[in-house]
């Protein structure tokens, strides 16, 4: 058995001289390149000449007068695996570099696995907050490649499902920013809130998450009977409850130290990264896909785009709690304007047949045999389709060979992008900060390794 | 609101693709300069940037004149102001994969480099810290590439003790 190899400080050099790629790391600065670390103080627009200013972080610091620090991947703060290292000067952040994939699963190589009609039991368990808008972004692109129509209703029904998903997502988040901001009692009226809809989610998927409700076609099952009942108290009891939260965070001193002002963003620097979602329109870029670039139904309702100034902490709040609102307006309406008919597309190449079919049609129990077995085949092809998730744009592209199973399939994960905006907000803040930072970006870790 | 179909710069292979997108298929020596210039174009964003591994799968479509390749990579660019996107889909080499990182035009796509590089082993000139982003450092071989097999390789751990 060969000595098991020790990483410790003293032997960084070894560290990175004995793989090939370097180190993930943050390093010594005499060990990093100028680019590197440019990019760990957060210069985003640097190459540009603009916006960034040497001097507003001590470009070079002695290693002796500062300290790296390790946080996470297991801290309560950190929304799950992420791990930032940190370097400090006392209590401030100079450089910040996360580091992920501590939750890494493969799952693009899983897609490439499996056929067509599982794919969405896989995509629905990366963002797993918003399970139904990561099966939507799939099925969508696969009914691109099909160039199938789905009927109205299914239209209709995943997206009130992906506005109902939507609140959950951003009750979760409500809640965890409460707690990291040490708002316990927000911790739990958030997850009380949320259990409503997952209830919802439980009678109508058959699951509270994962749910694999939106399949290529269509959707998994019609809506139960009376739920327009069930959707109108949730609407009403969270629409209600929002205006508490408004009572218990916005306008509460100590909430609003933390948040107003902390950790800006110009609108330059967030289009620069890439960054998209409640992030981007929070430096007052009015970009939302559901409004931008209509998918499903939603040129059909009317919502506000929720659009905020500075880009700061408060604002993520802000626009995250009124879009609350604003996707609660869209349910009521998905609620009157339900139309009637199919819920899944009546294509027997597509959607398996209904079972009482199997008994007498050997057509049918062929097409269903066929259809579990080895799935359905896709044209050969590529395509790219976005969806608005609660963080971002959710991309899912798509190579299709002609066989049963996805080519390649990738998702572009919104918080994997916005994740690299950490090192541009917590540049010069204080170490209480970064817990804000990490809580305002709202990153899903399930979704940024995939 | 739509406005004039995104157009790519002459010499530059084009199609019209699924979902009413432009992509280009540009030689390794246009790429810079072809994303340079729709950046120019108000494509003010790099929305999504990955590597495909087209091993088993070499027959597919492209233009006459585009020579195809092993690694291609697949870059959607997004344009808020005319509502638009462009793919840009550029063939990165068969044994040593190698593209200009787009690094300096959009900070953006550092992440999304790193992670194709780490998944394929595109090499992107000019990256500021191409390593590996979602595998561990000492991670041997690239994992989305069609010839790395799923349950070929045992799991690896970095201090797990064993014969290495």
């Amino acid at each position: 058995m060969s000595e098991p190899t020790i990483r410790t400080a003293e032997r960084i050099d070894l560290l990175t001289a004995e793989t090939s790629e370097g180190a993930q790391e943050l390093l010594r600065r005499d060990l990093t390149t100028s680019g590197e670390l440019s990019r760990e103080v957060g210069a985003v627009l640097r190459l540009d000449g603009h916006s960034f200013d040497p001097n507003s972080v001590d470009y070079d610091r002695r290693d002796d007068e500062t300290m790296i620090i390790n946080m996470g991947p297991s801290h309560p703060s950190t929304h799950g695996v992420l791990r930032l290292m940190l370097e400090l000067d006392g209590e401030f952040v100079l450089r910040t570099k996360p580091v992920i994939g501590y939750l890494h699963t493969g799952m693009e190589k899983t897609g490439e696995e499996l056929s067509y009609v599982q794919g969405a039991t896989n995509v629905t368990r990366m963002d797993y907050l918003s399970p139904v808008i990561n099966e939507l972004a799939y099925s969508m692109a696969v009914e691109k490649l099909l160039g199938i129509d789905v009927p109205d209703r299914a239209v209709w029904i995943r997206m009130m499902m992906s506005e109902l998903n939507r609140v959950s997502s951003h009750l979760v988040w409500m809640a965890t920013n409460g707690m990291d901001l040490g708002a316990s009692s927000m911790m739990i009226y958030g997850l009380r809130e949320r259990e409503l809809i997952l209830a919802f989610f439980e009678k109508t998927a058959g699951l509270r998450m994962n749910l694999n409700y939106v399949r290529p076609g269509g959707v998994a099952a019609d809506l139960p009977d009376g739920w327009q009942d069930d959707v109108l108290v949730i609407c009403d009891t969270i629409y209600e409850r929002t205006f508490e939260y408004d009572q218990l965070l916005t306008g509460q001193p100590i909430f609003r130290e933390r948040m107003v002002g902390v950790a800006p963003m110009n609108a330059e620097e967030a289009l620069a990264l890439s960054v998209t979602g409640p992030l981007l329109r929070s430096t007052g870029v009015p970009w939302d896909l559901r409004r931008s670039m209509p998918y499903l139904a939603y040129d059909q309702v009317e919502f506000d785009v929720i659009v905020g100034t500075f880009g700061d902490n408060f604002d993520r709040y802000a626009i995250r709690l009124n879009e609350i609102r604003e996707s609660i307006r869209i349910i009521r309406q998905c609620i009157d304007m339900m139309p009637s008919g199919d819920y899944r597309s009546q294509d027997p190449k597509v959607t398996p047949p209904p079972r009482a079919r199997i008994g007498e049609s050997m057509e049918a129990l062929i097409h269903h045999f066929k259809l579990f077995t080895e799935g359905f085949h896709v044209p050969a092809g590529e395509v790219y389709l976005a969806v608005e998730s609660p963080r971002g744009e959710l991309g899912c592209y798509i190579v299709a060979d002609g066989g049963p199973k996805p080519y390649r399939l990738h998702v572009r994960g919104p918080s994997f992008v916005n994740l690299q905006a950490v090192s541009l907000l917590m540049r010069g803040g204080a170490m209480s900060d970064t817990i804000t930072v990490i809580s305002t970006i709202d990153p899903v870790m399930g979704e940024v390794d995939r | 609101m739509t406005g004039l179909a995104p157009m790519a710069p002459p010499g530059v292979l084009t199609a019209q693709g699924l979902a009413a997108d432009l992509s280009c298929f540009p030689t390794r020596e246009q790429y810079f300069s072809l994303i340079e210039s729709f950046k120019h174009d108000a494509f003010e964003m790099c929305v999504d940037l990955c590597g495909v591994d087209y091993l088993e799968f070499a027959g597919r479509e492209l233009p006459d004149g585009v020579h195809p390749t092993r690694f291609e990579i697949v870059v959607n660019l997004l344009s808020l102001s005319k509502r638009q996107r462009v793919r840009v889909r550029v063939q990165a080499g068969d044994e040593a994969p190698e593209v200009d990182s787009l690094f300096s035009l959009y900070p953006g796509t550092e992440a999304m480099e790193r992670e194709a590089f780490d998944m394929f082993g595109v090499l992107f000139r000019g990256h500021p810290d191409l390593t590996r982003i979602l595998m561990p450092e000492e991670w041997e071989g690239h994992p989305l590439r069609k010839d790395y097999g799923t349950g070929r390789v045992p799991v690896q751990f970095k201090e797990a003790p064993g014969p290495r």
